[in-house]
């Protein structure tokens, strides 16, 4: 027998006017603004824009309010809101060589051209509390030097890539990518729509999965080649004018990974690659990208498939968070029936057992309660 | 960009395709101040949107290879029509409506011919003027970081 129960209503309505209070708080601490948690919990609205695969940094913010800081809960809400919207057109891919840089490092060359930006990093900080922030004291502007007049920064691996001592960036042989969120993940899964489910995946996954790479488990000894950050236009081929426009800016983190590679039959030993990029300031997040990517990438080179940042299926099929949140959370709403149905079962199962197997039934007085 | 340019390249395609990147990119504020002094009071009609959507953004793999999805970008657009009969267009990142509005209607005043010089000088290059201001002040803000390097000598020779 099947028995429908309908209920909660009042509940649930209370429970969300509940929730309405405790995420605004206190009434006599002043309402968060949006340009407050754009401004000063930047990089949180850069994760959620990232993994959320909508750049567009006052929703984000506004999904961080409303989520109270649950960032998966803000990207599950933009992936929501993209859901709604219809798709204009993709644009040319961006150019990150004539990125307007606020951020380069390289770790492997000290003197490139352009130099080593260190920009706004948490690098070098002593990662102690500063209690005197907590007053809101005057910050200082930023110190200004002149930049050179050139703008030019090449990529490092375009340098290393002169003297064919690395892989090339590969060919561009004009198909369109490969778009997960227009068809479902396939294996074996092209580079490309790897490379954009590990843009969207979740940082902390993608993290251990690099973290891993590091430790053994599918050795890459990788070097950064370089990070870079900052802001890249967006260009758009639009048919009503008939050539490429500007539609603005977004800001983007690029990670170069660089490692080593043995070397075949066929191909002399040079380094390899892996590759990260993700809107935002986000270094961590396009730094296990790119290990991962490249790990991503044995078959390329023969080496074996042994461990889980090698496995596609298993990387791609797990690091996106709204996917793996929706499953795991779902298990906490009602389970009544089944749980009902397993419980029968296994009352059965132990029925069916000769007496003498059961050492005592003390249990039976407390099952009974229960029930 | 992935296209040869062409030898000749058309002066009014190329100039265009500045100034609409130009409207694009400009404050809202910005253009609705200017709109007043130079679009005067003549009918804009619209004829698409302005409607919010998507723009899906690429990259390439290891930044020159094959391109891939990185994700999207809310945009939006829209089409308007002026007394002159000229069609304008824009498309802007971000969901405000108002400015995608105004960044079509200034395409379709700059088609205008006695307009264009105006909307040149008053729109077009104080919009490049800002952006290249505000690109300048972060470069060098970003150049304050830069390492300068230099090598201690230990020991005796």
């Amino acid at each position: 027998m099947y028995v429908a129960v309908k209920g909660g209503e009042a509940a649930i309505a209370n429970a969300h006017r509940l929730l309405a209070d405790r995420r605004r708080g206190d009434r006599s601490v002043p309402a968060l603004t949006l340009a407050q948690i754009a401004g000063q919990i930047a990089l949180a609205v850069d994760r959620v824009m990232a993994e959320g695969s909508l750049y567009d940094p006052e929703l984000a913010a506004m999904a961080v309010r409303q989520s109270r800081g649950d960032l998966i809960e803000a990207i599950f809400l933009l992936r929501a809101y993209r859901t709604t919207l219809p798709r204009f057109a993709a644009s040319r891919p961006v150019d990150t060589a004539k990125m307007l840089i606020e951020r380069r490092v390289s770790a492997t060359y000290k003197d490139i051209p352009g130099g080593q930006l260190l920009g706004p990093t948490f690098d070098y900080t002593h990662r102690l509390i500063e209690p005197e922030m907590a007053d809101n004291g005057i910050v200082a502007e930023p110190e200004r030097r002149e930049p050179p007049e050139t703008t030019a920064a090449p990529r490092v691996t375009d340098i290393l890539g002169d003297e064919a001592m690395i892989e090339a960036d590969g060919i561009d042989d004009g198909e369109e990518p490969a778009d997960l969120t227009r068809s479902p993940l396939a294996f074996p899964a092209s580079r490309d729509l790897r490379l954009q489910a590990l843009a969207r995946g979740d940082e902390g996954f993608l993290l251990g999965l690099g973290y891993s790479t590091q430790r053994g488990y599918g050795r890459t000894h990788p070097f950064v080649g370089e990070v870079r950050i900052g802001e890249v236009e967006v260009e758009v081929d639009l048919p009503e004018f008939g050539f490429p426009v500007t539609i603005g800016r977004v800001r983007v983190t690029e990670c170069q990974m660089v490692s080593q590679f043995t070397g075949s039959k066929s191909e002399p030993p040079k380094f390899t690659r892996g590759y990260g990029l993700v809107f935002g300031q986000l270094e961590r997040k396009a730094m296990a990208m790119s290990l991962v990517d490249r790990a991503l990438r044995a078959d390329e080179f023969d080496e074996e498939r042994r461990a889980p940042a090698q496995d596609e299926e298993f990387v791609l099929a797990h690091c996106d968070n709204v996917q793996a949140t929706g499953f795991v959370e779902h298990l906490k709403l009602p389970h009544y029936v089944d749980f009902q149905a397993e419980l029968e079962l296994l009352r059965m199962m132990r029925a069916e057992r000769p007496a003498e197997a059961d050492s005592g039934d003390d249990r039976a007085s407390e099952k009974e309660a229960a029930e | 960009m992935s296209e040869p340019a062409s030898p000749e390249p058309d002066t009014r395609v190329v100039q265009r395709q500045r100034a609409v990147s130009a409207f694009a990119q400009a404050d809202g504020q910005f253009l609705a101040d200017a709109w007043r002094r130079l679009g005067g009071d003549r009918a804009v009609t619209t004829l698409r949107g302005p409607e919010v959507g998507l723009v899906m953004v690429r990259g390439r793999a290891g930044g020159g290879g094959a391109p891939f999805n990185l994700g999207e970008a809310s945009a939006t657009r829209a089409s308007v029509r002026l007394a002159e009969e000229t069609v304008g267009h824009a498309m802007v990142l971000g969901r405000d409506r108002e400015r995608a509005r105004l960044a079509a209607a200034f395409d379709a005043l700059w088609q205008v011919e006695s307009e264009r010089v105006a909307v040149e000088t008053e729109v077009v290059a104080v919009v490049e003027a800002a952006l290249a201001a505000e690109d300048h002040k972060r470069r060098s803000e970003t150049e304050a970081t830069k390492v300068d390097f230099f090598t201690m000598m230990r020991g005796e020779d």
